[in-house]
């Protein structure tokens, strides 16, 4: 083992690794993410923690996770280029590993402009990529960006985020590619509702062989409503929606409608376990946390393996 | 060349608000190619503050005046004869040339009549689009001669990021993908395989304002 992670045990392990999301509130109150992780105890092998997501100011990621760390969780730490430069991610960096991290997700971060406030400025003194390299090298060198050396250099088990649906999709696998070369172990996709798109994009991963370097994770998220799922198809960028879905949410009896999203979702995971270099499933409930452990039921993904 | 903006009236008229005798001084540089501050701005600029003070009962006199370039100590050195008489100049060059008449005129305040947006050119009649941050390390040879600092949102140097769709930008339909430009670009060149996969490396900022204010010195051309 490369870390002291759970989520690389179980993924080392050959099991179908599961992993949820939680969203910190936008407040002081640890209470929230108490009652998140309550919902998810038992159900996967790791949560992330979201570091202001669509650029929504909310309780930082780190302190989130020191939260569920100390209710038995082995948390994903959510780091966004956006907002700090390489100072500051660095030091972030250090502090999450001496408070237990194990794990982190790089990212370049939604745009500030769609969120709570827009007139900020925005930081992106390194990219995604770049931040995978430096928590990579971290690890493997003890070194910092500019070759220090690191006494007592964080150990993590370095994830990123890949949209198999955003253009153009002939880079997306070479888009991994570069990714893999900067030294990530897994991958956590965008939510997946066109199967066809995916598979297609699956099929390019493996057959470069980058689902042997890199623990591929295939996101999903329940549709709550038939306007969750108009907005998202409308108005989140990158995101693939195909009308199918649409109409079977709108065929739902009255009152059934979250019940056919959970049905779709469960589905999907059965699918996507079927796939070849699929190693695992991300399940995104947005603010529906308390239907993850009906979801990994459903979709026989429980108990999750002891490691 | 810089693109400027003129501000809006009102802003212009709240500035001048304590004066009545002033120094309108345009530019026949980059902002008189596009539009902002050259002589004929000036002349308009000039009507529209005598009226809309004269609509108030409070008279201003306003000098009309266009430099060669308001950012070379030579041409600011022509208003020397008549910045004494005036209380401030108005200046609708960009802001070099605000501050260099701020800095030549120690007693007379200079004011700036535009907004300085950025550096670029004029893609049709009336349109005008960035395409260069002054970063100081140019890496166009290697980005298909798309600059990805200024043309990403995000300034990534190993793009795109997954909200790039349909050639868009994630920020706004109307804003174009600076990496699809990029890898558009690559590929009619033949250079996808060659350069898309090579990581991009950290870039050293202190070339760019980050750095501090700038300062080329060419000793083959000191005296």
């Amino acid at each position: 083992m490369k870390t002291a992670s759970r989520l690389e045990k179980v993924l080392a392990s050959g099991a179908f690794a599961v992993t949820s999301e939680c969203g910190p509130p936008r407040g002081s109150d640890p209470e929230v993410i108490r009652k998140k992780g309550e919902c998810l105890k038992g159900v996967v092998d790791a949560i992330n923690v979201t570091d202001n997501q669509t650029s929504v100011v909310r309780m930082s990621s780190i302190a989130s996770c020191v939260i569920l760390k100390e209710m038995g969780f082995d948390p994903i730490v959510q780091m966004t280029t956006r907002d700090r430069n390489r100072i500051a991610l660095q030091s972030d960096i250090l502090g999450a590993g001496a408070l237990g991290m194990n794990n982190i997700l790089c990212l370049s971060g939604d745009h500030q402009r769609f969120g709570d406030h827009p007139s900020a400025k925005n930081v992106y003194d390194i990219d995604s990529i770049q931040l995978i390299q430096t928590v990579h090298r971290m690890r493997e060198e003890g070194k910092f960006i500019n070759g220090q050396e690191i006494k007592v250099a964080p150990k993590f088990f370095i994830g990123a985020a890949e949209n198999p649906f955003a253009d153009p999709f002939e880079i997306r696998v070479p888009r991994l590619a570069k990714k893999a070369g900067a030294g990530v172990d897994f991958i956590q996709t965008q939510c997946i509702y066109n199967l066809d798109k995916f598979r297609l994009w699956m099929k390019g991963v493996v057959e470069r062989g980058l689902h042997q370097k890199v623990k591929i994770l295939a996101g999903v998220t329940p549709m709550k409503t038939v306007g969750m799922a108009r907005y998202m198809k409308a108005s989140v960028p990158g995101m693939d929606v195909p009308d199918a879905i649409i109409d079977r949410l709108k065929g739902a009896a009255k009152g059934k409608v979250g019940d056919e999203g959970i049905k779709i979702c469960v589905e999907t995971i059965q699918q996507l376990r079927e796939m070849e270099g699929v190693a695992g499933v991300h399940i995104m409930a947005i603010e529906w946390e308390e239907k993850v452990k009906e979801i990994a039921e459903a979709a026989g993904l429980l108990p999750r393996p002891q490691v | 060349m810089i693109i400027g903006h003129r501000k809006p009236l009102e802003e212009i008229l709240k500035m001048l608000e304590p004066f009545d005798k002033i120094i309108l001084a345009g530019c026949k540089g980059c902002v008189a190619v596009c539009n902002a501050g050259g002589e004929k701005e000036v002349g308009i600029l000039a009507s529209a503050i005598r009226l809309a003070r004269k609509k108030d009962g409070k008279d201003i006199e306003v000098k009309e005046i266009t430099l060669e370039r308001q950012c070379d100590p030579e041409y600011i050195d022509q208003l020397q004869n008549v910045a004494g008489d005036h209380q401030a100049v108005l200046s609708i060059a960009c802001g070099v040339g605000v501050q260099y008449l701020a800095e030549r005129y120690k007693s007379t305040p200079a004011l700036p009549g535009l907004n300085t947006d950025f550096m670029g050119g004029s893609r049709e009649q009336g349109v005008w689009v960035e395409r260069c941050q002054g970063c100081g390390n140019c890496v166009l040879h290697l980005t298909g001669g798309i600059c990805p600092i200024t043309r990403c949102s995000k300034s990534l140097l190993n793009g795109p990021c997954g909200g790039s769709s349909k050639g868009k930008c994630e920020i706004n339909p109307d804003v174009e993908c600076g990496w699809q430009l990029i890898i558009d670009r690559l590929k009619s060149l033949g250079l996808l395989e060659a350069l898309y996969e090579q990581i991009m490396p950290y870039k050293d900022w202190l070339t760019s304002r980050d750095g501090g204010p700038r300062t080329i010195t060419r000793e083959d051309m000191r005296e």
